[in-house]
């Protein structure tokens, strides 16, 4: 029994089947990664995943308990945390006030008015916040206003506000769309890192075959919203099928 | 002290000096001088200065926290005045329980209102909240008149009894502060000048600083925090588990609150309540102090407030004749052109200068006016460097 | 019956204004992406272009008429309109007595230019900035327009008759087999709402029929493709603005002898033209038609006599009331595409 079971998954937009029959389950504490061709479904099941769509058919249980009818803020508060292709991170504040809001969310759950307090006396906070930008690498750009950071650094502040919640299930979508070869690396090793660190399961979709090589123990590979195969990638490598809908493609 | 960083404390002791010593820094001219016409040191005015602070405070904590902009907000105010002035007309003619009355009647009805209007974002809670407050002006216009008074409006009559007091047969009650009234003035003749401190200016003031000071908690707290992620990005905030809808519900609340405060303020100092306060250019005035001043900032909507009234009471005054008088020194064509430049955006044009104002505000400095003067600053000081440095900073190669 | 038929009939020219304003507000904001908050100031203005004109025609010279005494005794002066001199007097008086009607063709350039200098010289600075800056900006537009026409035209309404030809009423009643006099409605009233069915007309056919308007329609679907088809979308969306203004002023100018212009009207119309156009659906042209027509009629039906012992106030809010239900049942309003405003 995996953390997350999806089972018999199906999603229709109008005439357009997105999913069908989708099963999948992820081991706790692997790497999982999904991958398949541009048209796959595989946002839309990401989608499903954490509240933002609602499958027409099928059940998702994350840890035993359905997540089906939940909204966003409810399924993360359950475990679910999620890194978005284009870095979704508060742009307006500074990196340290980015990463203290997690650490509230943690702490204080959905909605807790703390309207008096100074948020800079709440020392475990700020030390959480603190500590996790340590280790993101980024403990020299407290003050800085987010938005005006690279691409890689919002990056990594955004996996670092994921991770600062302490998610049991960590989502990526796409992380590395988009960037320069050696920000694809960096972002590889941090990923690597994570995994060997913490006590925390990995789901990535991904188009990059070289971070999907170099990151999962597992792949489910997906093609017109059916999972093809899911197996180990050394078999995933050599597989005719994936060849064809997939590698083929790209080759 | 009192909970503030060094900057916040320092802002806080300022405008507080600022307040107590209003009706010197607004009269700075001699009575008997030509620019006397362009004191602002009387009650009326001064008042009107903070209790108008309160109001632009309070929808700053709303639209410059989190970005949700209220075209309805004069509906609060109205309504808090009307619960102000029935809790004078029936139970007491002291100030305190009026106030009170006033904040709590704009508060529930801004739990009714924006728990519907916030389930909408963006241009449509713009328009809920607009059709809002035109829903409320019209019915208190006509349907609402037994309650409202309609277009006449509520005042206190000679016929009024209130509860808890003791007045001779006749006699017209008055707003009061535990038997102080709030037209008591004491004047005073320093040579050719003249300065009035009243008692309703100086509760009023009081107040304000009281709600400046809760602002800026509120600014500095966990929920500020909150507040300020909304506005930036929505959807990070609900996958990190975060409810947006409580928060920002809580804040327009608040905000409601401090609207209803100033509406009670209002009737506690003139004791008298109209529809037109709720009209939908109420609305927009606050929307226009705020942004003036530099929405977002803690002391912009104070200082917007403070512009608009003050436009509105005293550039508003200023009329041809007198426009002759200051340019007479002039050859007659000359002045007579100057004064055809000058003429419409003063006295009655004094719209077209709001109007210009706020069109030049928006379009360069987003900051308002607390962003000019930072401005301003900045460059005084890098002028300044550049002076005492000026020869080390030629290229040394 | 003969009731619903007269409120129906009072409904429509109002809400062929609001049509009309609304749907130059859903064509800059579907074009554009802009929240447009002067709109309603190029109603207003459109009003005054028709004031304007017919001030324009009504020059006079003063001329020593030595015929006439004054209650003096001195010969009589007479201000002779310069038209009388051109055209003669009969013509003359014509041309003055039609005024309305002609500054259609002094409105539509008046009006082509105000709205293409407005978007060159500001709106054009914020596409890419929030709809509540774009909100704001032209909020203080419309506060300078409005004081300007004040400056010039002074405080109060200048009346500003229709064509004596116009002047009477036509009796639907008698028309339909009802008894006479029983609804009678203005000839004014039923040349507004044709003209603004023409002109609605006439902008649907612009943009169904013509290679500009389908390019345009493109933009309003989607405007980055269309862009990177190499289109110049952003010299047509300035023309799409003008447009609008011409659309806006029309409708003000044929208002005018409805209601007599002031300073203020255009404000008054835009708070329920947005109305309307969130009600019909943000970015959707029939929508907006649609919605101002029925908020016009739904108007006058609440302001009956019948309506109105039951529920008191009704007209007073029942605009706002449809507009809250609306929006809170069908968030993209009756006719809204999916995604367009929908944060």
């Amino acid at each position: 029994m995996g953390i997350l079971e999806v089972k018999d998954v199906g999603k229709r937009f109008g005439g357009l089947q997105a999913l069908g029959d989708v099963n999948l389950s992820v081991k706790e504490n692997s790497v999982h990664a999904i991958i398949g061709p541009n048209g796959a479904g595989k946002s839309t099941l990401l989608n499903c995943l954490v509240g933002k769509l609602i499958p027409d058919t099928g059940s998702v249980m994350f840890d035993g308990q359905s997540v089906l009818g939940r909204t966003p803020h409810e399924i993360n508060q359950m475990g679910i945390s999620r890194v978005f292709q284009t870095p979704e991170i508060f742009g307006d504040l500074t990196v340290l006030e980015n990463m203290m809001i997690p650490c509230f969310a943690k702490r204080d759950g959905a909605f807790r008015m703390r309207a008096i307090e100074d948020m800079m006396r709440e020392k475990d906070i700020v030390e959480k916040a603190e500590s996790m930008l340590k280790d993101m690498n980024m403990a020299d750009k407290h003050h800085m206003h987010a938005a005006s950071m690279s691409r890689g650094d919002k990056r990594r502040l955004e996996i670092g506000m994921c991770l600062a919640q302490e998610p049991r299930l960590l989502l990526l979508d796409e992380p590395t769309a988009g960037m320069a070869r050696a920000d694809t690396n960096n972002t590889i090793d941090l990923l690597k890192q994570i995994s060997d660190e913490r006590d925390i399961t990995i789901a990535i979709i991904e188009h990059d075959m070289h971070v999907v090589f170099s990151l999962a123990q597992r792949i489910t590979v997906l093609a017109q919203g059916t999972p093809l195969v899911e197996d180990d990638p050394e078999n995933i490598k050599g597989h005719p099928k994936v060849r064809e809908a997939y590698l083929g493609e790209t080759a | 002290m009192l909970g503030l960083n060094k900057k916040d404390l320092q802002l806080m002791l300022i405008v507080t000096g600022l307040t107590m010593l209003a009706p010197f820094i607004l009269n700075p001219f001699p009575e008997s001088s030509g620019m006397a016409q362009f004191n602002a040191g009387y009650p009326d005015l001064m008042q009107r200065f903070v209790i108008f602070g309160i109001f632009a405070i309070g929808f700053n904590l709303l639209f410059g926290l989190t970005g949700y902009l209220s075209f309805g907000h004069a509906a609060f105010l109205g309504v808090g005045s009307y619960g102000a002035i029935w809790m004078m007309k029936l139970v007491t003619l002291n100030v305190i329980p009026a106030i009170f009355m006033g904040v709590i009647v704009a508060g529930i009805f801004s739990v009714a209102v924006g728990y519907i209007c916030l389930r909408r974002s963006g241009i449509y809670f713009s328009i809920l909240t607009l059709a809002f407050a035109q829903m409320s002006y019209a019915l208190a216009y006509s349907v609402l008149t037994p309650i409202t008074g309609g277009e006449t409006g509520l005042q206190i009559k000679s016929t009024d009894r209130p509860l808890l007091s003791n007045l001779a047969e006749g006699e017209t009650g008055r707003a009061n502060l535990f038997g102080m009234d709030m037209r008591q003035s004491f004047e005073l003749n320093v040579g050719d000048w003249l300065f009035t401190f009243n008692a309703g200016y100086y509760i009023a003031a009081v107040v304000m600083l009281i709600a400046f000071y809760i602002s800026i908690r509120i600014f500095r707290s966990p929920f500020g925090l909150m507040l300020r992620a909304i506005k930036s990005n929505q959807t990070r905030m609900s996958y990190t588990g975060l409810n947006p809808r409580p928060h920002t519900l809580a804040a327009f609340v608040i905000s409601g609150m401090y609207a209803g405060l100033a509406g009670g303020l209002l009737v506690a100092m003139d004791t008298q309540v109209g529809p037109e306060r709720m009209f939908w250019t109420a609305s927009g005035e606050v929307v226009l102090m705020t942004i003036l001043g530099g929405v977002g900032t803690l002391i912009g909507p104070v200082l917007g407030a403070g512009v608009i009234k003050y436009m509105e009471n005293i550039l508003s005054k200023i009329n041809k004749d007198v426009l002759h008088e200051w340019f007479a020194f002039m050859p007659d064509g000359l002045e007579d052109f100057i004064v055809f430049l000058v003429y419409p955006f003063i006295g009655k044009g004094w719209h077209l200068t709001l109007g210009i104002l706020f069109m030049l505000v928006v379009i360069f400095l987003p900051g308002g006016l607390v962003e000019g003067g930072q401005r301003i600053g900045k460059w005084i000081k890098n002028r300044g460097k550049a002076k005492d440095t000026g020869g080390s900073t030629e290229p040394a190669e | 019956m003969e009731a619903i038929i007269l409120q129906i009939l009072n409904g429509l020219d109002k809400g062929s204004a609001y049509a009309l304003i609304a749907l130059g507000l859903t064509l800059i904001f579907g074009t554009l992406g802009v929240v447009n908050f002067a709109h309603g100031a190029l109603f207003m203005i459109g009003a005054f272009c028709a004031v304007t004109f017919s001030r324009i025609l009504t020059l006079s010279h003063t001329v020593v008429d030595e015929t006439k005494t004054d209650f003096l005794g001195n010969p009589l002066k007479v201000d002779v309109p310069y038209l009388h001199d051109l055209f003669g007097q009969a013509t003359g008086d014509a041309i003055i007595d039609w005024a309305v009607p002609l500054s259609i063709l002094f409105t539509v350039p008046v009006m082509m230019f105000v709205g293409y200098a407005m978007e060159r010289g500001l709106i054009k600075h914020f596409y890419n900035r929030p709809h509540a800056d774009q909100i704001l900006v032209t909020f203080g537009l419309a506060i300078v327009l409005q004081e300007v026409i004040k400056y010039f035209y002074g405080a109060n309404p200048i009346p500003t008759p229709a064509p004596q030809a116009f002047a009477g009423s036509f009796d639907f009643g008698a028309a339909l087999g009802f008894d006479p006099n029983l609804i009678i409605y203005p000839y004014w009233r039923i040349i507004y709402f044709v003209f603004a069915a023409v002109i609605i007309g006439a902008v649907f056919a612009f943009l169904q029929y013509t290679t500009f308007g389908m390019v345009v329609r493109a933009g309003m679907a989607d405007r980055e493709t269309v862009g990177l088809l190499g289109i110049n979308i952003d010299k047509r969306f300035t023309i799409m603005f003008g447009l609008a203004a011409a659309v806006a002023g029309l409708a003000g100018v044929m208002y005018t002898p409805i209601n007599s212009p002031n300073y203020h009207m255009g404000m008054d119309f835009l708070v329920l033209s947005f109305v309307v156009v969130v009600v019909g659906g943000m970015g959707s042209l029939p929508g907006a038609v649609l919605a101002g027509f029925l908020l016009g009629i739904l108007e006058s039906f609440a302001s009956m006599r019948e309506v109105l012992e039951i529920l008191p106030g009704l007209n007073q809010i029942i605009i706002y009331l449809v507009a809250i239900v609306i929006l809170l049942t069908r968030p993209r309003g009756l006719m809204g595409r999916k995604g367009v405003m929908e944060d």
